[in-house]
């Protein structure tokens, strides 16, 4: 299902920066931030797609990515071994 | 926040109380709209919040407290939670979103939250509390995870990582939390009763065998 998938975990990737003026599914508080790929799930419909009666496909490679919380936040407060895991459509990912 | 530590979403104007009769007929306007237009029927609405009103924080307690009994059953559960569950008898309707467990230990502490809206295991705990669908916890916990979970009255070493799961897409979290010492001797009934909806969610640990007998 997920062969075609461009990433496989442990990779680093970039979040991709945009507003599309759709539905989408990749908060701004990870834009421009870099991870590491911690689980491919498959392949799912494009909720981009969904969201305006459209059928999905392509399906899109999805995966659980893990940044450091100091990477995400300049003043952290909590330890710096502290992360934050979220699923991101393969669209959304850049190389590094 | 709220200053007891158990309602952070009351104050955002989220849309209970004052809006409640805005977004009742926003949602009877969508209902009729969606029935209007063939998308689905009145009878497929009833019938999906007849399941989800069907679950509730008892039914994943039960499920949780057999991982924590059983060590073979944990594995196959945080392998692959829907068969998992359909082993004690919970079918989870098709149409809902993959359902995933995470497990707290003495290394980690996971906590779930939904930034963008409101995702939640609701095919096997039910409906969120009203504070998981409000804007301070859902800005704050991916902040300051450790100062929310301070208002829940959890206070983590350093030593432990916090690791906070965005449920974004396709997948929900159900946090299966740490079995607490002292409870070596209870019944897996009796287990579940300390695991609380808080504890499902990852802001508060499982209650004490000592609270419970006290309360």
């Amino acid at each position: 299902m997920a062969g075609n998938a461009k990433y496989q975990p442990g990779d680093r990737v970039r979040i991709r920066v945009g507003v599309p003026p759709t539905h989408f599914r990749t908060p701004e508080y990870v834009q421009g931030k870099q991870g590491r790929i911690e689980t491919l799930w498959g392949a799912f419909p494009n909720p981009e797609s969904l969201a305006y009666g459209g059928d999905g496909l392509p399906a899109q490679p999805l995966y659980q990515i893990e940044f450091a919380q100091t990477d995400l936040w300049e003043n952290y407060k909590g330890a710096a071994t502290d992360t934050l895991l979220i699923d991101i459509y393969e669209h959304w990912l850049e190389n590094i | 926040m709220a200053e007891n530590g158990h309602n952070p979403g009351h104050e955002d104007g989220h849309g209970h109380g004052e809006n409640a009769e805005y977004y009742s007929l926003r949602a009877e306007a969508m209902q009729a709209l969606l029935i209007e237009k063939g998308v689905c029927t009145l009878d497929d609405i009833l019938t999906m919040a007849d399941k989800i009103d069907s679950r509730s924080p008892e039914d994943g307690a039960k499920v949780l407290a057999h991982a924590w009994v059983d060590p073979e059953y944990k594995k196959r559960l945080l392998a692959d939670a829907e068969s998992a569950l359909l082993e004690l008898g919970y079918d989870l309707p098709e149409t809902a979103p993959k359902l995933t467990v995470l497990e707290n230990s003495d290394e980690v502490h996971n906590m779930a939250v939904c930034t963008l809206c409101s995702c939640y295991p609701r095919s096997i705990i039910g409906r969120p509390p009203a504070w998981y669908k409000g804007l301070a916890y859902r800005s704050k916990v991916v902040v300051d995870p450790r100062g929310v979970l301070r208002e829940f009255g959890t206070e983590l070493d350093d030593s432990v990582q916090v690791r906070v799961i965005d449920s974004s897409a396709d997948f929900r979290y159900l946090i299966l939390p740490k079995r607490p010492a002292g409870t070596e001797g209870m019944s897996e009934e009796e287990l579940a009763k300390l695991i609380t909806q808080e504890s499902m969610i990852g802001v508060a640990q499982a209650l004490s065998p000592e609270s419970v007998r006290a309360g």
